[in-house]
């Protein structure tokens, strides 16, 4: 009864926590929560970075945890909605994996005794009693490690397509069905090590692939969970706020957004009017006023006043929906990818079942028994098996993903490497692409260093992105800098300790200016003072012009297409030697240009943030975000790169490029090794002990070959 | 021969133990978390209560 109830009272949350670096972490992060009143237990994970807390729901919530965790140091956000948990899969395979090393290595041994015993005329008892010891073993393994091999290719069977698991299904049920009919009749010839250390190496490439989409996803998960952030929660009755995740907001609450802060969900202004920075919706630089009834969308940042905002649907508003549907649209092109492991698998599968045939065919004219037939057919599909060319593709995969990932750099799924391998033009975004997305001091040459430390000083106290922009400044500058005492922020105009004063101009007591732009400019106001102006800019990221004049060199077509005004647009081309610069573009004029590249046979890489860059980031053969994004363009994208530099987007293409070669030479390999066995195995000449030889053998060659791809090509740095 | 008789089951006992091991370490999640097991250790006990321990 009691527990029962303690049941009902406990909650779970899974949390995500950014700077979880080390065993320490664990430590403070778990001691934090543990010494929290209402906490129940906390269990950290150092590998996925999140933490499992279990509370009672009545006496804390979650928001609770994220700042108690905030206090101790650590950057925490709640995952939105369900996370799905979705590892089963590859617990599954783990255990498919440890079922078929199990049996491989038992059968093994037996087999060794028999071939031994060949040689050594083992007498007939013996052998038959190893066989059928064998034949226990087997019989439960392959059922059991087969499924998901079988299941797919029951799958593809259906619908009346080949895919890799066709053959590889119908070589480990022919070999095991004809050793069980060899031990049955006291025959010579069993296949069981064959067919079950096939499903051993098979399963461990299986296992690599889903271990790298797991990873991928997690990390993604975890970007996403910050992305969203957190919504204050205005009760209309009592005015009381709550902080919910974005997740949590329902259309027609009513929130509050802060000075500074990103707007949690679409919706509709409710208070006199609103100043937003819409860059990562539109791509336009300068901030929006927004009057009271307009609609203002996730991922906005608010420059201006604190002001309330009603959450509405996204049927509600036509640019979500708009895009939506161009998403869908643009989607399809990507699905017409058909990737190298399944194109392989359209030539390999008939090949192999029609050498096979003609095997069997081939001895029984030439007046052999249907059994004697039949072995031969069936040693042709065992030593043709593509036990090579199932590690091949997801061992490279997992090299390249292991690789681009310690460069900040996820990679969702193999398929999207692949395509990466055949980019020739690169289409950029401008805002939060290019650029860093964020303003930065545009003339601090102008301002004088008493100004900038005064006004950094003041600054430090603001989470306005103008504010933290001075700051910024001031420590490129000094190094290190000392907070003003006693600042207090209005928010919406400035900041003030003392006499002195930062922020808008009236906020200064200056007069007001003629087109003056009063958001992207910030006055520094001290009685002893001329008033200094700082005026803002969205700044390049670092490295974006040394990566187009490499992508040039490379070859490849450089292209800028932005949603901002002409003169922006212009200015950051020019920077960084863009030729083919195209402003003011709608979502669908974007996936427009994109079709008419792709019409004349160019194969395009999309880099882009926005909500407005997500349909082109669908409809590009290949695309990559900045985590910076919008999370709907992040779903979209392909890979995801962390950090400030534009090197991810060279060292995704040359990484893809060379794990296409590696996968390739990897198809070459064990296309010479058929070539040397497929005829000794239709001659009837291939022993049980040679299939597994050749198999192992083939099997280190294609997984070594990939593991070259860890250090070549040296990653490109400017 | 006859030592087989005994060898082989007890061999295969063996194996089949490990693999039970296993997949019993598998579904009681010990595989969860391959970077923090290792950091862990180095915790002190929260329960010990020795007169020395800080």
């Amino acid at each position: 009864m009691v527990q029962a109830l303690a049941h009902q009272r406990f909650a779970e949350e899974v949390l995500s926590v950014a700077n979880m670096n080390c065993g320490g972490c664990v430590r403070g992060i778990e001691r934090a929560l543990k010494n929290t009143i209402g906490v129940q237990d906390a269990r950290a994970n150092l590998t996925t970075k999140r933490v499992r807390v279990r509370f009672d729901a009545g006496a804390i919530d979650s928001s609770r945890l994220v700042r108690t965790l905030a206090e101790a140091g650590f950057q925490a956000a709640r995952f939105d909605g369900a996370l799905a948990v979705t590892d089963g899969d590859q617990k599954l395979l783990l255990r498919c994996l440890a079922v078929a090393g199990f049996a491989a290595a038992n059968i093994m041994l037996l087999s060794v005794a028999l071939w031994a015993g060949l040689a050594q005329d083992m007498d007939a008892e013996t052998r038959n009693l190893f066989q059928w010891i064998s034949t226990a073993i087997a019989l439960p393994a392959v059922a059991y490690a087969g499924r998901p091999f079988f299941r797919s290719a029951w799958t593809a069977i259906r619908v009346f397509r080949v895919n890799m698991d066709v053959p590889i299904s119908l070589a480990v049920l022919l070999a095991t069905a004809m050793s069980f009919w060899q031990t049955w009749t006291g025959g010579e010839e069993t296949y069981f090590d064959a067919a079950v250390s096939l499903l051993f190496f098979l399963l461990i490439g299986r296992f690599l692939d889903a271990s790298v989409r797991g990873k991928a996803r997690d990390a993604a998960d975890n970007l996403l969970a910050f992305a969203a952030g957190e919504a204050s929660l205005v009760d209309p009755a009592t005015g009381a706020v709550r902080q919910v995740t974005a997740g949590e907001v329902r259309p027609g609450d009513l929130l509050l957004v802060a000075s500074g802060a990103k707007v949690p969900a679409d919706g509709k202004v409710l208070d006199r009017s609103a100043l937003v920075d819409t860059s990562i919706i539109t791509g336009e630089s300068k901030p929006a006023a927004l009057q009271p009834g307009m609609t203002v969308f996730a991922g906005s940042i608010n420059l201006g006043d604190p002001f309330r905002l009603e959450a509405a649907t996204a049927a509600d508003d036509s640019v979500l929906a708009e895009v939506t549907r161009l998403m869908e649209a643009a989607q399809q092109g990507r699905d017409r990818y058909v990737r190298l492991a399944d194109r392989a698998a359209k030539i390999y599968a008939p090949l192999v079942h029609g050498l096979a045939g003609m095997t069997f065919a081939g001895w029984l004219v030439s007046g052999a028994s249907v059994e004697q037939s039949l072995v031969a057919a069936i040693a042709v599909l065992i030593i043709t098996c593509p036990c090579a060319l199932g590690l091949a593709v997801p061992a490279v995969h997992v090299v390249a993903a292991g690789r681009l990932m310690r460069r900040g750099i996820l990679m969702k799924s193999g398929a999207a490497l692949e395509r990466f391998a055949q980019v020739d033009r690169v289409v950029f975004d401008k805002t939060g692409t290019l650029t860093v997305g964020r303003p930065e001091l545009e003339n601090a040459e102008a301002i004088s260093d008493e100004a900038l430390k005064l006004a950094a000083g003041m600054a430090y106290a603001s989470r306005h992105p103008l504010s933290q922009a001075i700051v910024r400044a001031a420590v490129q500058r000094f190094g290190a800098m000392a907070p003003a005492r006693d600042v207090e922020e209005i928010a919406g105009y400035g900041v003030k300790s003392g006499e002195d004063r930062l922020g808008s101009r009236a906020w200064c007591g200056l007069p007001a200016l003629d087109g003056d732009d009063a958001i992207t400019v910030v006055w520094l106001a001290r009685p002893s003072l001329e008033p200094v102006a700082f005026h803002f800019s969205d700044a390049l990221r670092p490295d974006a012009a040394q990566v187009v004049g490499y992508l040039r060199q490379l070859g490849i077509g450089v292209s800028l297409l932005s949603g901002d005004a002409p003169a922006p647009v212009k200015s950051v081309a020019a920077a960084v030697g863009i030729a083919d610069a195209q402003s003011r573009l709608t979502p669908k004029d974007k996936i427009d240009r994109l079709n008419r590249w792709q019409a004349k046979g160019e194969r395009l890489l999309m880099v882009g943030d926005g909500l407005n860059d997500a349909p082109a980031l669908a409809a590009a053969d290949a695309s990559l975000s900045p985590a910076s994004a919008a999370d709907i363009a992040q779903t979209a994208a392909d890979m995801v790169f962390q950090g400030q530099s534009l090197a991810a987007v060279p060292e995704a293409l040359q990484v893809a490029a060379a794990a296409r070669r590696r996968v390739l030479e990897n198809f070459a390999l064990a296309a010479m090794y058929n070539a040397v066995s497929i005829p000794l195995a239709m001659a009837g000449i291939v022993s049980p002990l040679l299939a597994a030889i050749a198999m192992s053998t083939s099997s280190i060659l294609v997984t070594v070959n990939a593991l070259r791809l860890r250090g070549s090509p040296k990653p490109w740095t400017h | 021969m006859d030592a087989l008789i005994i060898l082989i089951p007890v061999a295969l006992l063996l194996g089949v133990g490990g693999l039970a091991g296993f997949l019993w370490s598998l579904n009681s999640g010990q595989y969860e978390d391959m970077d923090g097991a290792g950091e862990r250790i180095l915790f002190d006990n929260p329960h010990d209560d020795r007169p020395d321990a800080a």
